[in-house]
């Protein structure tokens, strides 16, 4: 099977190493990994910001580049339902505004094939126990567009629970959002920082090392409240435990 | 107490004060979390939940699709049974009705049911002008009233207040109003209660006029329903001679089968009760039981404008349950008095910018008080997808465009405020469609990461994420970099 990855704009200028780790996981899985170089953003946070006019063509580059793959995965729950949840309601709202079917089409093929890096591997590939090896104690956090957006469930919590020397801790309020929010974290800083202490004083309760979550953009601001608070633990994206072996353990 | 919220400062201003206060961090994380698992048991009690949530949206989408024709039903079916209707277009108008029906009564005060409509066109400071005092009977507002204070809560409007506080506001304030305290009150619940129902036993017993809302307008035979918890709304529905309901026009169902969907959803959503303790119907009068007179208000305010816009007219379904406000993390930390309008919480900031526009400073910050992540649409009885909406007004923000105001068609500009950001935004999307100007961003990036500190000082963006903090290091070489390096060069 040879697949398209979608790493999104923040993972690959900020967190190469999770493009690694995905890389990495799905080779030793057996699936073909392409980057397709023309990848640049899938334009969430336009349109979350109430740019939608400016995010319909950022959404039709998504769909030049990935229409053609069998399938496309992503590392982010939030990416992963703008594609599959907001590429259908751009379609909708161009053409209540008159604007024709031309964008719905164009956007049709890339919408059911785009998968969040657990969903694909517990649904399309049928794995949860991936090989990995990770002896640490870890939290897990459910973001929001993941867990309310894709309704990823408990893939993400089976594919940990079957990691080798993984010990997984129960996170309190584990389901209430950690405060990111994409502009939001800028624009109400103050509740957004209250929600990402409340979120990092709950980790920080299970006496776990690492705070795992399917997505980089809400680990950024739970990271760097972290090190702001000076919280011994550090944050983790899923694909980097996942790809962690014996042999090539992550450091 | 103000209704009416005039000058508010925008959204992250007022949350600021909220966030940084102690008490009222601790009184409203109490509450919320508490009613958050009471409703959280009470939905999971019952298996066909999903379905009844899916019914409730049908009948009440179904319902404003025909809002004229249910309207015209209503006014038939209330004055064949001895009602009087009225039509308010606005605030002013309703409060307008109201004074001249108090005032043709002869009487100087009333008694009132707790309105979201009545608080939402201000109609006691209407009153107020006119020489008519207006007493609140719900125990919650009671309180928010005699600590001249505003709701912070659709359902329980004190909810900002714990029970030292309300034992200080009754003892001090009581003896204004009527009844004075009882000498020594404790802050137990029991004492509490005994203290606020002798207050407010001599107002219902004298009491001439009732004022009250409605929880729902039932158009085939002109039945009002109220639902609550305390009885002090029945009081004020069957004592008084008169009585005057102000109600927004989306309130109505065609049928009374269609109360049985609500009648399971509302509690279990709100206060998380399989059933409320007292459900007051009553249609038109009757001789000889309860009001002589009755006046009915049917109040638009918005509403009409509201129904033209075919993404935000969903909040119209919305049926006050407040389980958007116990379960949003933002409502939690902000409070309800940051939102600035009688109607706080998710719910508030879609209902708020579209019921009064997106002109003034609040109400163009409303759609960004969420971090979007969907709580508020997942415990929704009547399913409205408030994302959807915040993001759909964030869009009439930034963009402007065209809207109905009070009927008519106009042309928004774009709000003030936004242009660096809009710019910003557009730099981007021309970037994004270049790969290589991507990559030489990125490169750049790394190539002077050295250099980049954690915390930035001017204001802007980079200072209100790095206060509370640190940016991420940026990596050596971009993804793309080393994939060209890799495994792309290896194909």
């Amino acid at each position: 099977m040879r697949v398209a990855l979608f790493l999104t704009c923040v993972n690959d200028t900020l967190y190469p190493d999770t493009g690694r780790a995905v890389v990495k996981l799905l080779t030793r899985l057996g699936v073909e990994v392409d980057f397709p170089m023309a990848q640049t953003c899938c334009g969430q946070a336009h349109y979350n910001t109430g740019y939608r006019h400016e995010t319909e063509p950022m959404a039709r580059h998504f769909s030049d580049v990935f229409g053609e793959y069998e399938a496309i995965v992503t590392p982010s729950g939030s990416c992963g339902a703008m594609v599959r949840e907001l590429y259908p309601r751009l379609g909708e709202r161009a053409r209540a505004e008159g604007r024709g079917d031309g964008l719905a089409t164009a956007l049709a093929p890339v919408v059911p094939k785009t998968y969040e890096l657990t969903e694909f591997l517990v649904d399309v590939l049928g794995v949860t126990d991936v090989g990995a090896y990770y002896p640490h104690k870890v939290t897990y956090h459910p973001t929001c567009h993941g867990l309310r957006g894709l309704g990823l469930g408990d893939r993400p919590r089976r594919l940990l629970q079957a990691v080798k020397g993984l010990e997984l801790a129960e996170l309190p309020g584990a389901e209430e959002c950690c405060g990111f929010g994409g502009t939001f974290s800028v624009k109400n800083s103050d509740v957004s920082a209250a929600m990402g202490a409340d979120k990092v004083r709950n980790a920080e309760s299970t006496g776990a090392e690492v705070l795992c979550a399917a997505d980089n953009s809400c680990l950024m601001h739970i990271g760097g409240t972290m090190s702001r608070l000076k919280v011994d633990m550090r944050p983790v994206h899923i694909a980097e435990i996942l790809a962690s072996t014996e042999e090539e353990p992550a450091a | 107490m103000s209704g009416t919220f005039v000058g508010m400062p925008a959204f992250p201003k007022a949350a600021h004060e909220a966030v940084n206060n102690p008490t009222l961090r601790g009184n409203l994380r109490h509450a919320t979390h508490t009613i958050r698992a009471k409703r959280e048991k009470a939905v999971a009690e019952v298996s066909d939940w999903a379905e009844l949530r899916e019914a409730g949206k049908r009948i009440k989408d179904h319902t404003l699709r025909h809002l004229d024709d249910y309207l015209v039903q209503l006014e038939e079916s209330v004055t064949a049974a001895g009602g009087i209707v009225h039509w308010a277009a606005d605030a002013e108008e309703a409060n307008r009705i109201v004074t001249e029906l108090v005032k043709a009564t002869g009487e100087s005060e009333v008694v009132k049911v707790k309105s979201m409509a009545t608080q939402e066109i201000g109609l006691n400071e209407a009153l107020e002008e006119a020489g008519i005092r207006a007493y609140e009977t719900d125990l919650a507002e009671l309180i928010v009233q005699l600590g001249k204070d505003r709701p912070s809560h659709i359902l329980v409007p004190a909810i900002h207040r714990n029970r030292g506080e309300i034992r200080d506001i009754f003892e001090r304030e009581m003896s204004e109003w009527g009844r004075p305290a009882p000498q020594g009150l404790t802050d137990t619940p029991a004492e509490l209660a005994e203290a606020a129902r002798l207050h407010l036993r001599e107002k219902f017993l004298r009491a001439k006029v009732g004022i009250s809302g409605a929880n729902f307008m039932v158009a085939e035979t002109g039945t009002l329903v109220v639902v609550e918890s305390e009885g002090n709304g029945r009081m004020c529905l069957t004592l008084p001679e008169t009585l005057i309901s102000v109600v927004g026009i989306e309130k109505i169902v065609p049928t009374w089968q269609d109360l049985e969907v609500f009648l399971q959803t509302l509690p279990r959503s709100s206060t998380a009760e399989r059933m409320n303790p007292y459900t007051s119907t009553w249609t038109g009068t009757t001789d000889g039981d309860g009001p002589k007179t009755f006046h009915l208000v049917l109040l638009d305010n918005g509403r009409t404008d509201t129904l033209a816009d075919e993404v935000g007219r969903q909040a119209l379904r919305c049926i006050r349950c407040s389980a958007c406000l116990n379960v949003c993390p933002v409502y939690e930390r902000a409070g309800g008095h940051a939102y600035g309008s009688v109607y706080p919480g998710p719910i508030g900031a879609i209902l708020s910018p579209q019921l009064r526009g997106t002109t003034s400073e609040i109400d163009a910050s409303l759609p960004y008080a969420s971090s979007l992540c969907g709580a508020c649409y997942e415990v929704c009885p009547v399913a409205i997808d408030i994302p959807e909406v915040l993001v759909h007004l964030r869009e009439r923000v930034v963009q402007g465009g065209e809207v109905t105001r009070e009927g008519n068609k106009v042309v928004l500009k774009p709000a003030k405020g936004h242009a660096a950001e809009r710019a910003a935004m557009r730099a981007a999307r021309w970037a994004f469609a270049r790969p290589g100007a991507v990559r030489a961003g990125q490169r750049l990036a790394s190539r002077t990461r050295r250099l980049h500190p954690r915390r930035l000082p001017l204001p802007g963006p980079g200072k209100a994420w790095s206060e509370t903090r640190d940016l991420p290091p940026v990596p050596a070489e971009p993804f793309r970099d080393w994939w060209q390096r890799t495994q792309g060069s290896a194909k």
